[in-house]
């Protein structure tokens, strides 16, 4: 073996060489430390982001799973369910072995904020389909217990987090009257943490007002029939609306549903991970030309210029091997810490009622591991390239340490990336990802960073000539070698260009969201019963009721349910409530229908993208098991269904379906009238805690609060992309300023008092961090506007009115130049420690 | 994983306290009406047709076969108005005593009566649940089982009207007459049909005993389980014996009908009834010892029990709670076969626990 080894490959080379190389590492500290830190911080994000996401998506896949147990197929409807006469005819097939029926409904938990998920069994075909759902039921209980119409059997997570334990009653609503279930026993088969409850079919039509309907059948099929060709011949023979799918749909649509945040977030890391790359490089590259002398005795001795090569890369390799492994395991503990604080979708409430436990992944870790290996080599490959090409002979001379870069960037090519940006903003979504907007980004980014040598060298010629020496010494240098410049400087444009992009987006959305909500919101209180699939609900004596309370003017009834209009997709919301002929009390975008020979039906910028229908068009929608033929009669932004929703007129909805119930009712109160006395009087209706009164202005702080805690997540990204740029402007003067021990010596003889020089260097760290932000705010604009138009667009299909931050932004900016300036110059005053004398006999 | 205990239904005998509300009693002399008191009696809590018996299979190999089908009352949902209300239900349980095997092959069935795939007739015997069923269809039963390992579908003719089982169809478990069931049999089916064993069918005949028996409080206080048995005898004649044992294995009632052939059933005094195990089998699965050879006195005959094979228990704790065992019995008088039948015993391992 060792005779074929090449030099590089030798083992007492190695040994010799080790210390020259990745010793240099850890001789420049701190420089190694930020590009440490930076690979570690992106590495860490973005492990964090996948293993949260992976844990509750998993988490959520075995929750439907062992709810669909063995079923092969699974009848689905809308939320509100369908006709029990599906599951006898199901039933009743010769390629069925066993149709377990369900009826799930949120049960509302009296005096409390949240539901319980409580499903309705048969538990004779649920043992032949989905048997780890079965009820225990408790010692002592009766040998029947399981069929009683009032027992309630626990999966282990609702009894702890409610407090229940067998014998206890659970007290929930039902319409608006509480029902207190008795505590039979549990639910063994699910695995630890659930919430979940299982009662009887029977006794869950009846209590919760639902006798005759049913949210979903799952099928078992006989041997010898595949789910494909069964779910083909049992399609047609359905009420609209109710779909045949496969139990694995289920999963894809919520994957679906968190899949755009997912990316969104992912990427938001792979941007720090570059930002990683860049400071590697930044050191490395100085580094490089600090040790050239070094090098070229290294070569002169008989150094092979491959071997030098593969040891800088070594050196980057090694930088990012240990950050992409501490990053990892960072990213693990960010993972738990996040999933414990936030929750499975780090609050953006895809996932709810599921306590996700942290996941290890070791393909996954593997993989991050080498992204960050990748940063570390990537980095290192410029400098390391450089290094080895220069002549020993040349090299041995002094001074020549502007060689980084050629110095004026490639402004052309930086131009043509930036234009291709534009038609990248054109492609549509790939498999509901914005990967053309992502694409744009990329372009915005590449192009400011190559486009920046330029800017620099177009600012300094925007500078006064006259200033004091400092400030003119510090301009010629920017000037003269904006290579140096340039590393420090790409760091900063790539952090500032996505923390603006992310400021001027979240700012947008929030100004948008907030203007919908004050649309969307117009009456003086809300009532509200349930959700949609909820066992709360208004019933017609209520709603009565409600509007004969004094100083109420005029009650707005509304009515949720959703819809499936295909497989594949997830549902869609359906809103029901008093809709103006014109649809001026909706947040409308674009134009709308005007006269419409079919009833008309007003859809979210969601089904626009979806399903690309457009006012004017002829939909049908599945309403009461019937297909029902409408007119698209206008699009409406919605900000609170991602998947869609259609809105009805609620009398128009009430005609179609002769459903008659409503969730929430929007109340107008007569001039006069006390808001407080009426939703006093209003909340006296029906028990205590079943309705929800709420102010306009609540349900708005809510919401808002609500959106807040979804970015929080961005705010941190943005956060430690900023500390990212600054640690580069940090390390990058560090290295700078020891290699320019010379320089301050020579303008110490010339007569700069420490004072001047530490000006000097103020201004250049002001100027360089100056350039960056100039170029990332510009570069961040664009990046904005990509994300608000494309990749939101294209993500979660709302629109958005741009709303840019100014202020924050400048002080932000300005922030930034402030403490790279300050940066600058405790970097610079560890290398005016040393004496000019000495400094100046450095250079032989 | 006792996950589905609450099905709890036992073979034979349910009780325990009524409920209170509704269950029709049983008294004695009500005369059973036929073909009306074949049909189901819903307005009793439990009911069941149980068939047992013996089958040749054309190589001549002996197997033993059971099929139950359970009508519960279960007292609930009485006012719901839910299609799935589970006021009635019916369970299936189904076996084969293959010695080839060495054991039972067994599987069960049961539903909701309503929207659930299980149904009965009041009219004549008709009672199904999915694709199980049994039923009277002119002057044969017919019966109808497909599970994991095993189907069959046979037909059963009776050779004469009902046996009426203690006073007139009126059968007393316990010295309370509240604990009484209606209870007649019918001895010496005759049996064809075909059977599948793991996918292979064939044909089988051989002699079958159906009992129909239902009641709304059976089970006495103190009755630990019992013993059974159905005997179809080589000169056509039919023999039913039964005791309840009390915790300490003492018999807390007897009973016992002997039917000659073409003659009407002679019950038996309780005093001419006896049960003395011969011998025990250990049970590897659950421990328990099951007395499977018996000497079984009845009046004048004393008869001797010998199982097809030993191991016929039949552990049903996932479903019902219980273990029993059920099995075909070979009947020998002075050591030598004089007919064929089954043998069900119950409460040998916990008390019996039903109602």
């Amino acid at each position: 073996m060792s005779g074929h080894s090449r030099p590089p490959g030798h083992p007492a080379r190695r040994l010799a060489l080790a210390p020259v190389f990745l010793g240099s590492l850890a001789r420049r500290r701190m420089a190694t430390l930020f590009s440490l830190a930076a690979i570690v911080l992106g590495v860490a994000l973005g492990m964090a982001v996948q293993v949260v996401h992976e844990s509750a998506l998993g988490e959520f896949g075995r929750g439907l799973r062992t709810l669909s147990g063995e079923a092969d197929l699974q009848v689905v409807g809308p939320r509100g369910g369908f006709d029990e006469a599906v599951y006898t005819r199901l039933a009743a097939r010769p390629e069925v072995a066993a149709a377990s029926p369900v009826l799930e409904i949120e049960a509302r938990l009296a005096g409390r904020e949240d539901s319980l998920t409580v499903l309705g069994v048969d538990l004779f075909s649920l043992a032949q389909v989905s048997p780890r759902l079965l009820p225990r039921a408790t010692d002592g209980e009766d040998r029947f217990a399981a069929l009683a119409d009032d027992a309630v059997f626990l999966a282990d997570g609702a009894g702890q987090t409610l407090g229940l334990r067998p014998g206890d009653r659970l007290q929930v609503l039902a319409g608006s009257a509480p029902l207190a279930l008795r505590v039979a026993g549990d639910l063994p088969g699910l695995e630890a943490g659930r919430r979940l409850a299982v009662m009887d079919i029977a006794g869950a039509q009846w209590h919760f007002g639902r006798v005759g309907r049913l949210t979903r059948v799952d099928l078992r099929l006989r041997e010898g029939f595949t789910a494909e060709a069964v779910r083909a011949s049992l399609q047609p023979g359905l009420p609209a609306g109710v779909l045949v799918q496969v139990p694995e749909a289920a999963e894809d649509e919520a994957a679906r549903l968190s899949r755009a945040y997912r990316v969104n977030l992912t990427l938001l890391a792979a941007i720090a991970l570059l930002t990683g790359g860049f400071l590697v490089f930044s050191a490395q590259a100085l580094s490089v030309v600090r040790r050239r002398t070094e090098f070229a005795f290294l070569r002169a001795l008989g150094l092979a210029r491959a071997t030098l090569f593969r040891w800088l890369l070594a050196e980057g390799i090694a930088v990012g091997l240990a950050g992409g492994v501490l990053g990892v395991a960072l990213g693990h503990a960010l993972a738990w810490g996040a999933l414990s604080l936030l929750g499975g979708d780090l609050g953006a409430g895809y996932f709810s009622g599921l306590s996700p436990r942290l996941q290890f992944q070791p393909e996954t870790s593997l993989i991050y591991v080498l992204l960050g290996v990748l940063a570390g080599l990537a980095g290192a490959w410029l400098p390391a390239r450089e290094a080895a090409t220069v002549l020993p002979a040349r090299a041995l001379k002094a001074g020549d340490e502007a060689a980084l870069g050629d110095g004026r960037g490639h402004p052309r090519l930086g131009g043509a990336v930036l234009l291709a940006g534009l038609p990248a903003c054109l492609i549509p979504p790939v498999a509901g990802l914005p990967l053309g907007g992502y694409l744009a980004v990329a372009c915005i980014l590449t192009g400011a960073v190559l486009l920046l040598p330029a800017l620099a060298a177009g600012l300094v010629r925007l500078l006064p000539g006259d200033g004091p020496v400092p400030a003119r010494l510090a301009a010629a240098r920017l000037a003269a070698a904006p290579g140096h410049a340039v590393t420090a400087a790409a760091g900063v444009l790539t952090s500032v260009a996505l923390a603006a992009a992310m400021a001027i987006m979240v700012a947008s959305f929030r100004d948008s969201v907030d203007q919908w909500l004050a649309q969307v919101l117009p009456a003086d209180l809300y009532v509200r019963a349930g959700k949609a699939s909820g066992s709360a609900h208004l019933d017609e004596a209520l709603q009565a009721r409600l509007a004969a309370v004094p100083g109420v003017a005029r009650v707005d009834f509304i009515r949720h349910d959703s819809l499936r209009l295909t497989g594949g997709l997830p549902p869609v919301a359906l809103i029901a409530r008093p809709v103006a002929v014109d649809g001026s009390t909706l947040p409308l975008v674009g134009r709308r229908l005007t006269a419409g020979d079919l009833p008309p039906v007003w859809i979210s910028e969601a089904l626009q993208d979806l399903y690309g229908w457009s006012p004017g068009q002829r939909i049908e929608l599945p309403l009461d098991g019937r297909p029902v033929p409408l007119q698209v009669a206008g699009v409406w932004r919605d900000y609170a269904r991602q998947t869609g929703a259609v809105m009805l007129d609620l009398a128009l909805y009430r005609q179609l379906t002769g459903d008659r119930q409503a969730n929430d009712a929007a109340i107008h109160l007569a001039s006069g009238a006390s808001v407080d006395g009426v939703a006093e009087a209003l909340a006296g209706l029906a028990g205590p805690g079943a309705l929800e009164i709420a102010r306009p202005g609540e349900i708005r702080a809510l919401s808002l609060r609500i959106f807040d805690r979804t970015f929080a997540v961005t705010y941190l990204l943005e956060a430690v992309a900023v500390a990212i740029g600054l640690a580069g402007v940090a390390a990058s003067f560090a290295a700078l300023a020891a290699a320019r021990r010379r320089e301050f010596g020579m303008l110490r003889h010339l007569g700069l008092s420490r004072r001047q020089i530490g000006a000097m260097l103020a201004r250049e760290g002001a100027l360089t961090a100056g350039v960056g932000v100039v170029g990332g705010l510009l570069a961040g604009g664009a990046i904005g506007l990509v994300l608000i138009e494309v990749v939101n667009r294209q993500s979660f299909h709302w629109s958005m009115d741009l709303h840019v931050p100014w202020l924050s932004l400048l002080l932000f900016g300005g922030g930034l130049v402030a403490l790279a300036a300050l940066a600058a110059v405790v970097a610079g005053r560890q290398a005016m420690a040393r004496s000019a004398v000495l400094a100046v006999r450095e250079d032989w | 994983m006792q996950r589905r205990r609450f099905l709890m239904t036992l073979p034979a005998m349910a009780a325990g306290p009524a409920l209170g509300a509704g269950f029709d009693p049983v008294l004695p002399g009500r005369p059973l009406v036929f073909p009306a008191d074949h049909g189901a009696h819903p307005a009793f809590r439990t009911e069941w047709w149980y068939a047992t018996g013996w089958l040749t299979q054309p190589d001549g190999k002996p197997l033993g076969f059971q099929v139950t089908f359970f009508r519960v009352r279960t007292g609930l949902g009485e006012g719901n108005p839910s299609a799935f209300a589970p006021r009635q239900l019916v369970l299936a349980h189904a076996a084969i005593a293959d010695p080839g095997l060495g054991r039972l092959r067994h599987d069960e069935r049961s539903a909701r009566v309503g929207l659930g795939p299980a149904g009965f007739d009041t009219r004549t015997t008709r009672v199904w649940v999915g694709d199980w069923r049994f039923e009277l269809a002119g002057d044969r039963y017919q019966a109808e089982v497909t599970a994991r390992d095993f189907a069959y579908r046979l037909e059963l003719v009776p050779d004469g009207p009902p046996l009426l089982q203690g006073q007139g169809g009126f059968s007393r478990k316990a010295a309370d007459p509240r604990h009484a069931s209606y209870y007649y049999s019918r001895p010496q089916l005759r049996v064809s049909g075909q059977l599948s064993l793991d996918g292979v069918a064939r044909p089988v005949s051989g002699k079958a005993w159906l009992d129909h028996e239902w009641s709304s409080e059976l089970l006495p206080e103190g009755a630990q389980g019992w013993d059974w048995i159905g005997l179809n005898l080589d000169d056509g004649s039919g023999l039913m014996a039964f005791r309840l044992r009390d915790a300490a294995g003492q018999a807390l009632w007897s009973a016992a009908t002997l039917r000659p052939a073409g003659q009407s059933g002679q019950v038996q005094p309780r005093e001419a009834v006896s049960f003395t195990p011969l011998r025990q089998w250990h049970s590897p699965r659950s421990g328990i010892d099951w007395p499977v050879a018996w000497r079984v006195q009845v009046g004048a005959r004393s008869l001797e029990l010998q199982p097809l094979i030993d191991d016929q228990e039949l552990d049903s704790r996932r479903s019902t709670g219980s273990i029993y065992w059920e099995g075909a019995v070979r009947a020998l008088e002075g050591g030598r076969e004089v007919g064929r039948g089954y043998l069900e015993m119950t409460g040998y391992g916990k008390r019996i626990r039903v109602g």
